[in-house]
């Protein structure tokens, strides 16, 4: 079924050519056994009833985080067996899918993390989630993706958009937001991230929807497409990495700086508040 | 500004999410408890079997979660034709034709026909003697209920007034022996764990010469317009729960609490147990129910003699 929507043989391309539509409208019913905890399979009506309908939901209600989830997975369609063959393509990935790893407030020792020394990926994660306030708690599950290798990749891609924050030097408000789904857009190819950045910016007010396609749109649309595929990256096994090493092997670069909405001081006093013994003596300055 | 829309938005799905799957869970916990309680003794919750002790907590669950978009959700899955029939059910027995009644209206939460009885017999008979009781077991659709009278004229009066109650069991001092009208119950007897002590209920309350009338999905008989009724019920309507109310498995609930409600012919047959005289065992003028729209709602009534 995933080589018919990824990699045709070119020699049977005219032949299997309609073979992906049929097999779409008839792939399932709603009668399928679960493949997985809080799998819901769909017929290709009830994808397409869920995508439309999740669609006006998340923009009329943009609070209704599991409609944007569902929306995500409803539209996913040939970009999650791309981007698993991404990680299959490189070790780092490979390394990721067998080992499954899940980023939640259970499986990230945060107090570890604010111990490590200053300018380490480990260390700017805490911090961007301190300036933030945000917590790496369960993200909404996936229900409607059938095969559980591809639910395991997007579920990673949804518990990783902490990540992509941190890396680029973004926060949570909502220009940020968008800037990021025109990053990620351009670096994973997923259509969720497309149709957000498409009609996410009608909400903005018009300074910072220009603002927003000014700076931050060129910015995310270059970077994230010269940028290697952040699917890839195994961000647990590099939380000691420096954050520029990283930045250049990547292929990132910042943006413009964005407005945060707490200043960084407050944040590194929670993190001394946690870490009183490390923090002493280190004569480090504050990272941009 | 947004960091608490982020944060709220991942609270109110577990939130929405913890009233759903809460049911599901306590389903999970009684069914592995062991034979500590009366598993001997089971009955349907949707397609799942479950203790009997079970079933009214779970339906509360159920009905706690879907109070607040109930009205809502009814115009989304009926498109609306819910009230059609409600007005079709009410008008057919004319409240306040031979003067003022006294109604009890069961598992009517928020309170759709017990408004459609006092508009009918004020529009109609000039009527405003008569009253209606409306019992819930579920405390959240009363809260609704009564959030839709203070909209009306009939808030504050005498004419309506709201108890919490089981209809298996209600209470002996608020509703005495031979004393309504008129009982109705609309989509409600379905939830109820036992059928015929609720109907065995309705006969105690109800006065002679009173009338028991209950408005339920039913069985669909032409094949064609079954499996399109199927194929929506089942697609459609939990998809619905999950956009509009964020919510699948209480509409999955819904959707297959129908399909285990006995067929009409069953359902007449109890009802004459209970007591009540009901028409023939056929459908239509001087049958003992009614069908509406093909079987897919069901109008049944019986007298009490």
């Amino acid at each position: 079924m995933n080589r018919f929507l990824t990699g045709i043989p070119r020699t049977s391309c005219r032949k299997t050519n309609l073979l992906p539509v049929v097999n779409v409208a008839t792939r399932r019913t709603v009668t399928s056994k679960p493949a997985y905890d809080g799998h819901i399979p769909l017929n290709f009506f009830e994808n397409a009833f869920l995508a439309v309908g999740s669609a006006v939901m998340s923009l009329a209600d943009p609070r209704r985080g599991d409609m944007i989830a569902a929306l995500g997975e409803t539209t996913a369609g040939p970009a999650l067996p791309r981007l698993r063959d991404l990680m299959l393509e490189s070790a780092e990935g490979r390394q990721i899918l067998k080992d499954r790893p899940r980023v939640n407030s259970q499986t990230v020792d945060m107090n570890a993390l604010a111990r490590l020394p200053e300018g380490t990926f480990g260390q700017a994660y805490v911090t961007w989630l301190e300036r933030c306030g945000v917590t790496p708690d369960t993200r909404e599950p996936v229900h409607y993706i059938d095969d559980p290798e591809l639910a395991y990749v997007m579920q990673r891609y949804r518990e990783c958009h902490d990540f992509y924050h941190c890396i680029c030097n973004l926060p949570v408000n909502v220009s940020s937001e968008l800037a990021l789904k025109f990053f990620e857009f351009v670096n994973l190819g997923l259509p969720v991230a497309g149709i957000s950045a498409a009609f996410g910016h009608l909400r903005l007010s018009w300074p910072q929807r220009q603002r927003l396609f000014a700076e931050y749109v060129p910015w995310a649309l270059k970077c994230g497409s010269s940028a290697s595929s952040l699917i890839t990256v195994y961000w647990e096994k590099r939380w000691e990495q420096d954050v520029d090493e990283m930045k250049r092997e990547l292929g990132l670069w910042d943006p413009p700086e964005a407005k945060w909405p707490k200043p960084l001081s407050e944040a590194k006093a929670a993190a001394e508040k946690r870490a009183p013994l490390s923090s002493q003596g280190n004569g480090a300055t504050p990272s941009a | 500004m947004q960091t608490s829309l982020r944060v709220s938005t991942r609270s109110t799905i577990k939130r929405h999410s913890h009233r759903a799957f809460a049911a599901c869970r306590s389903y999970a916990q009684n069914h592995t408890e062991g034979p500590a309680q009366d598993t001997s003794r089971t009955t349907h919750f949707g397609f799942k079997t479950i203790p009997e002790s079970s079933k009214e907590s779970l339906v509360k669950d159920v009905f706690d979660s879907v109070a607040s978009k109930y009205d809502i959700m009814n115009d989304a899955m009926s498109l609306g034709i819910h009230r059609l029939w409600k007005d079709d059910y009410v008008s057919s027995l004319k409240p306040g034709r031979r003067g003022p009644m006294k109604c009890i209206d069961v598992a009517g939460g928020t309170g759709d026909i017990a408004l459609r009885i006092l508009d009918f017999a004020r529009e109609k008979y000039a009527d405003r003697e008569t009253s209606v009781s409306v019992v819930d077991i579920n405390t959240q659709m009363l809260k609704e209920g009564e959030r839709r009278f203070k909209k009306t004229m009939y808030h504050n009066t005498p004419q309506v007034s709201f108890h919490e109650g089981n209809a298996q069991a209600l209470s002996k001092e608020e509703f005495p022996d031979n004393a309504f009208d008129l009982y109705t119950i609309a989509f409600g007897i379905r939830n109820c764990t036992s059928i015929p002590m609720v109907l065995q209920e309705a006969y105690r309350v109800l006065k002679p010469g009173g009338t028991f009338a209950c408005l339920e999905f039913s069985k669909v008989t032409n094949p064609l317009l079954g499996s399109v009724y199927d194929q929506y019920s089942f697609s459609v309507i939990p998809l619905l729960g999950t956009i509009l109310a964020g919510d699948r498995e209480s509409y999955q609930y819904l959707v297959e609490s129908i399909r285990r409600f006995p067929s009409q012919p069953d359902f007449a047959k109890m009802i004459q147990d209970a007591g009540f005289s009901t028409g023939g065992m056929f459908e239509g003028r001087g049958g003992a129910w009614r069908d509406l729209w093909g079987g897919v709602a069901c109008i049944h009534t019986g007298v009490k003699i």
